[in-house]
């Protein structure tokens, strides 16, 4: 008994046990959900496909994502809306980089390294921008992040001027690398930058005292200042670090279809990645956080996505399903359920007690 | 000066800096885009196109001033207009029963949401964020196809114009045109006054105020914290089915795209209008005008040629920062 509630009480329960439940869902319902197989893609290359693969795969951007999104949760006590938006203006400026004013290069005009480390520092400074608005003019996150939700795909149409660059295969075959396959190997290469990631924010965890100082600013701004922290420059940090993880998740973005289209991609993708926080557990107000729990979270949704598509469910009613499975998360999850639950597991017992 | 600054409730204050503004930016439109501004239809028809957009963010602002937010207002318009032009094209319904379908989705929105945020303690944005979803997706399980309504009692009641006296102009022919407005505008108008009123002077408005100001003396003061929130959200989730309805009226289709980036405009214009998401300081004739000042951004950005969508998106977004950043300026040194 003891140990049953040492394990419910454990934030990893929750996403585990919704990743568990869709599990068993699918198995019931399809046991060939599971399959993996080895086949050849038009390249000629020898890949692995399933679903499986398919929910590591489009998992990666939402993972990493998440792993900003916690940091910014955890420091300021808001979510920053505008991901979705800043991966836009990520991506335009990185093909703005690569095909300079020629919509479809013959060849790329710059390294890919340089492009992307471009990208980079823009949607860091965008993340600079809104983590200025919320540490230094005090504006609550969500309608801080909202100028750039609303002015984010306008500027990344605006950087290319509205266009639409491709880049083909015969100008740069490598930059598909990134999004799809390298020759050779079977695992699709977004799997590994998601590694690369976790593997990084786990080494700065561990570290250094990232995690202490967002904590103890998410929890209590004024005594962590009487501490000798600053608060303000904690949370912009935790925007810019969020920026970094947009980058890379719109290289991952743009190089799976090698281009981009301002209004569709990553759409939505800001909602899911607060529901990946939400789902590990995480108090969306701020304050202690558990980086595994919002990696795990974020697979979930993905799985759940990836579940509802198998389901042949349309694409633009795929949210309705998703809303329902939130809604029950949540409640479930919810202080006051929680107590009510326990208290009638009590009433149970103590019945039963009277009964014997 | 600075005394009349520093006596000025947060409220008032606010509702000042965004009158003047709009005032201002109005004028502005006139001196630069020429006479098109100063025939009264041109204000007229900012108000008849953004009627829906006044409703909701009425109602949104009266969940913010609660300390809570609604993101699912733009997914119930869109599931309130497909649903009453499914009804009113496929099931030969009659006007009267769509407006009551209508309410009856705003309603049924606002007792679950409302109930969830309020008695079960989960976050305002969680919920409406999943009841965002929930409408979006289910407007597209009604019908996926976008589709003109063609309900005879529907396009006589859609077309229905009320002639605004005295405001009229001559036309480029030399005909007298009487300025209009749509009944939406009416209903808009309405509600801003009704809630104006409530938030005012009733013990409900005022209790939106304590509860959103500070929670903990809310209650100590006796105030029934939880059922102000949830029936904060049941107005907001009402209104929105009602600004649906107006905005199916005005567009006369159905389609899962409609009023997409609603919900954010609406927190914009509420923003624009002097609303701190904070909570416990806004007012609804702000609101109103924020709403206008918005929309009038949106006519100047269009008529002066930049059509290109993308300006649009980034003025709003100016507008909204330069906003924010004046708000939280003036609030911080008044509060020193």
């Amino acid at each position: 008994m003891n140990t049953l509630k040492k394990i419910t009480k454990n934030q990893l329960f929750i996403p585990l046990a919704a990743l568990l439940i869709l599990a068993m869902f699918n198995l019931i319902m399809d046991p060939g959900f599971f399959k993996i197989t080895l086949g050849q893609n038009n390249m000629g290359n020898y890949v692995l496909s399933g679903y499986l693969i398919t929910i590591l795969d489009s998992g990666s951007e939402l993972a990493i994502l998440a792993i900003g999104m916690t940091l910014v949760t955890a420091a300021s006590g808001g979510q920053d809306i505008s991901v979705g938006a800043v991966i836009a203006i990520g991506g335009s400026a990185m093909l703005r980089v690569l095909c300079g004013n020629d919509p479809k290069p013959a060849q790329l005009h710059a390294p890919i390294i340089v492009a992307f480390l471009v990208s980079c520092i823009v949607c860091m400074l965008f993340g600079a921008f809104n983590g200025t608005l919320v540490a230094y003019f005090k504006i609550q996150p969500m309608v801080a992040t909202l100028i750039m939700y609303t002015a984010g795909r306008s500027i990344a149409a605006w950087i290319n001027n509205n266009t639409l660059p491709v880049i083909s295969p015969t100008a740069s075959p490598s930059f598909a690398y990134f999004g799809g396959f390298i020759p050779g190997i079977p695992i699709p290469t977004p799997v590994f930058i998601a590694i690369i990631c976790m593997i990084i924010i786990a080494l700065v965890l561990k570290f250094t005292n990232l995690g202490l100082y967002t904590q103890s600013v998410g929890i209590n701004e004024s005594s962590s200042k009487l501490n000798g922290l600053n608060p303000q420059a904690i949370k912009l940090l935790s925007f810019v670090i969020l920026g970094l993880c947009v980058a890379v998740a719109a290289l991952i973005k743009v190089s799976r279809i090698q281009t981009i289209n301002y209004s569709v991609i990553a759409k939505d993708i800001e909602m899911d990645a607060i529901l990946a926080v939400a789902l590990g557990g995480n108090a969306l107000s701020g304050g202690k956080f558990n980086m595994p729990a919002s990696i795990i979270g974020a697979y979930v949704i993905q799985f759940l996505t990836t579940t509802l598509y198998k389901f042949k469910v349309q694409s633009d009613a795929l949210p309705a399903y998703k809303a329902v499975v939130v809604i029950l998360l949540v409640v479930l999850s919810a202080p006051v359920v929680r107590e009510y639950l326990s208290g009638l597991k009590k009433k149970i017992k103590a019945g039963g007690k009277e009964v014997a | 000066m600075k005394n009349k600054l520093k006596n000025m409730t947060d409220t008032n204050l606010l509702l000042t800096i965004t009158i003047i503004v709009f005032f201002l930016m109005y004028i502005g439109a006139i001196v630069f885009q020429g006479k098109g501004f100063l025939k009264p239809q041109t204000f007229f028809n900012i108000l008849n196109a953004n009627a829906a957009l006044i409703i909701t963010s009425v109602g949104m602002s009266i969940v913010m001033i609660t300390g809570g937010i609604d993101i699912s207002v733009g997914g119930v318009v869109a599931l309130v207009s497909m649903s009453c032009a499914v009804y009113l094209d496929y099931h030969d319904g009659n006007v009267f029963t769509s407006i009551l379908i209508a309410l009856g989705i705003g309603i049924l929105f606002g007792l679950v949401q409302g109930y969830l945020v309020a008695y079960l303690d989960i976050q305002p944005f969680i919920v409406s964020l999943a009841g965002m979803f929930f409408a979006r997706g289910m407007t597209t399980i009604v019908n996926s196809a976008p589709f003109n309504v063609a309900n005879e009692k529907f396009i006589a009641l859609k077309e229905t114009r009320i002639v605004v006296p005295g405001m009229g102009s001559v036309n480029k022919k030399g005909v007298y045109v009487n300025a209009y407005v749509e009944i939406g505008v009416i209903v808009a108008l309405l509600v801003v006054l009704i809630f104006f009123f409530v938030l005012r002077w009733t013990k409900l408005g005022r209790n939106f105020y304590a509860v959103g100001g500070n929670k903990q003396s809310a209650l100590m003061l006796g105030i029934n914290v939880k059922r102000t929130k949830f029936i904060s959200h049941m107005i907001c989730s009402t209104l929105a089915g009602i600004g649906g309805y107006v905005y199916f009226l005005h567009v006369g289709s159905g389609s899962a795209s409609h009023a997409s980036g609603m919900e954010m405009n609406a927190i914009a214009s509420s923003i624009i209008g002097g609303t701190m998401l904070t909570g416990g300081v806004g007012n609804i004739i702000g609101t109103f005008f924020g709403v206008l000042s918005l929309s009038t951004i949106q006519n100047i950005v269009s008529s002066a040629g930049f059509d290109q969508a993308w300006w649009t998106g980034i003025t709003i977004a100016a507008m909204l920062c330069i906003f924010l950043v004046i708000q939280s300026v003036v609030m911080a040194r008044k509060n020193k």
